[in-house]
């Protein structure tokens, strides 16, 4: 609670026992798969060793990469999930813009039907959508993710748009009138002040939708990949989702030399090669991540 | 001057007009897309649960079945029904912990704290990385549940008390506690930027007048960022819905290609499972907005207080006016009384 000037000691103590716990807590699978992933089969067998590996034996890393395609899958991890995200970014803006800016009939069903489409599971729509995409000729091509992102109903669309939403209705209108009275039409005035100003928001989305691509393996799977894995693209987290079934010790023989079976630590290490881009980014960017909420005043005033 | 405004006025339905037109155009992409992505799918996915849809070599044979799907759900699928309800209970259950949990830790976070950065870094990694395959692989290989919680043993003591379904619903809880307080990342920022937005005053004017602590959470923290509550609740609900980790939505795109359901089938269950997750945030809607928390009661007292004293005041003035009338009265009628002796007086 905010204000308090003196707080015990005590307080102070268990305030940080408490959060050092919960942060343990948290942490607990990322350490776990971190330590699991550099376990080589004796380590994995032997119950004494629980956390600390004896050697750091990299060949389940090497077997992951081998199994996972790592390099052409995480190129195209990034156009599956960056393609999208900017079309997202773009339409969102304008269409968010377009809610917060001019009044017009019907704007209060409209803001409903968006909250509406967030709400419903997307499974409901998934069987015509997929009719149509199959009749179009577009499962198993990105056009399936950027058909729907151009016209604002890209994943978690509805989301993106309220955060532009409620940015743009921060901006004083008479900053924009004075744009007016100097000639500028609708569309410049959105393109010289909006969007200059917009840009925690954009940052945001644009950090949110690519993260939400990059982690989303349902729709992937079903439109991009298409369910019988017959399409052009993939993306690690589907690799991984199919790690299992595609696993292949024969190719990962390469490695050692031997035949090793699927077993935790490769699957962990998977696991971790597959998070590793976002968690970098993650780490980089983390200012933007962690104050997001607050910059796009979610919250309110 | 009247003339002025009139010109003025119409000029203000035009630019009304043009502006009305311009929104209709910077929402045209969404418009279209919400008609063709979002309701002509609905309206075919109804339609579709009303059907019995296979796959030919000369393309999809669609024959009208009406209720079929939805009793063949009910009666015959051995899964689906004790999923949903699996799924409904848990999500019930997992709604409040997940909330009251990041509500406690953005409490926890939102005190003058060194390495609060650090900490708002730890208790939102989980919203990077959290997707269904990355999930499935960590309490696959249970990294997900420490080993020194016995579940089992959980289970078996709460069994006693409850009927079976229940308790392994809460043993399941408690069991995916990890992956339960790693849903909870945007819920802590969301409590956290809502907190720190509240007023300092209101806190120190609560200690002067000898409110504890507690008593400055249920009557001043709770009331104000109650919208924020139900907004992550909600949040919560759609989050737990549409994570791969539950089972419901993979059987569903199964059923969509498996020989013997298909699409029709598949958009039944589809329906229900929404008609679950609707049911779920209505519920939970329902007891945000109808219980009365502390501040609603005491503006309420107050208001009836108020109401009270003006009455009070009104008919104090009521009386006193006709109080004021009879002294007048008589004064009138002991001045004129007193006139005609005066003058006689002079004279």
């Amino acid at each position: 609670m905010g204000s308090r000037e003196k707080d015990g000691l005590l307080k102070q103590i268990i305030v940080y026992a408490l959060l050092i716990c919960i942060g343990f807590v948290y942490l607990y699978p990322i350490l776990y798969m971190i330590s699991n992933s550099f376990m080589n089969l004796e380590d994995l067998l032997d119950t004494s060793i629980k956390w600390i590996p004896s050697s750091l034996y990299l060949g389940n890393y090497k077997r992951a990469i081998l199994n996972m395609n790592y390099m052409s899958s995480f190129l195209q991890s990034i156009v599956v999930a960056g393609v999208p995200t900017l079309i997202n970014v773009v339409v969102c803006a304008f269409v968010g813009y377009g809610f917060a800016r001019f009044k017009f009939r019907g704007k209060k069903l409209f803001m409903g039907i968006l909250i509406f489409s967030y709400i419903i599971p997307p499974q409901i729509t998934m069987m015509p959508t997929y009719v149509l995409y199959a009749d179009m000729k577009l499962v198993g091509s990105l056009w399936s993710f950027v058909l729907p992102a151009i016209f604002g109903q890209g994943l978690n669309a509805p989301i993106f748009i309220l955060i532009f939403y409620s940015f743009f209705k921060q901006i004083p209108t008479v900053l924009i009138e004075a744009a007016h009275i100097d000639g500028a039409g609708y569309f410049r005035s959105f393109l010289r002040i909006a969007v200059p100003s917009a840009v925690p928001a954009i940052i945001t989305v644009l950090l949110f939708s690519f993260v939400w691509y990059w982690n989303e393996s349902y729709l992937t799977q079903l439109y991009v990949n298409g369910y019988f894995s017959d399409g052009n693209w993939t993306t690690l987290i589907v690799e991984l989702k199919k790690f299992d079934t595609t696993y292949n010790p024969q190719l990962s023989m390469v490695v050692d030399g031997v035949y090793q079976s699927n077993n935790e630590s490769i699957r962990m290490a998977a696991t971790m090669l597959s998070i590793l881009p976002v968690l970098l980014m993650y780490f980089i960017l983390q200012r933007y991540f962690v104050e997001s909420i607050d910059r796009t005043g979610i919250t309110g005033e | 001057m009247g003339k002025k405004e009139k010109v003025k006025k119409v000029k203000i339905g035009k630019l009304a007009k043009r502006e009305a037109r311009y929104g209709y155009i910077f929402i045209a992409p969404w418009l279209i897309g919400a008609v063709l992505f979002l309701i002509k799918p609905l309206i075919e996915s109804f339609q579709f649960s009303l059907a019995d849809i296979r796959m030919t070599p000369f393309g999809r044979r669609i024959t009208f079945v009406g209720y079929e799907n939805y009793t063949q759900i009910w009666l015959e699928d051995k899964d689906f029904p004790f999923m949903l309800a699996a799924y409904f209970l848990e999500t019930l259950m997992s709604v409040p912990i997940i909330v009251v949990f990041a509500l406690i830790i953005a409490m926890l976070l939102n005190g003058k704290i060194k390495f609060k950065g650090t900490f708002r870094l730890i208790f939102f990694l989980p919203v990077i990385i959290v997707s269904g395959p990355v999930m499935l692989m960590l309490t696959g290989q249970g990294a997900a549940t420490i080993s020194s919680i016995n579940i089992q043993a959980i289970y078996n003591t709460l069994a006693i008390y409850m009927p079976n379904y229940l308790a392994s619903a809460i043993a399941d809880v408690f069991g995916n506690m990890i992956m339960i307080l790693w849903y909870s990342g945007v819920q802590i920022l969301i409590f956290l930027s809502a907190l720190q937005k509240i007023d300092s005053s209101l806190y120190e004017a609560a200690k002067i007048d000898g409110g504890s602590g507690w008593e400055c959470f249920w009557k001043i923290t709770l009331p104000l960022i109650k919208p924020m509550v139900l907004l992550n609740a909600v949040y919560t609900v759609i989050f737990i819905s549409n994570n791969e980790n539950n089972s419901i939505i993979n059987i569903i795109q199964s059923a969509m290609f498996a020989g013997n359901k298909g699409y029709g089938y598949a958009s039944a269950m589809a329906w229900m499972y929404s008609l679950a997750e609707t049911l779920i945030i209505g519920i939970v809607a329902l007891v945000m907005l109808t219980r009365k928390d502390a501040y609603d009661k005491q503006v309420r007292k107050f208001r009836k207080e108020m109401r009270k004293e003006q009455r009070a005041i009104k008919r104090a003035r009521r009386k006193g006016m006709r109080y004021a009338a009879r002294v007048n009265k008589k004064l009138n009628k002991a001045l004129k009384a007193a006139e005609p002796a005066e003058a006689n007086k002079q004279r």
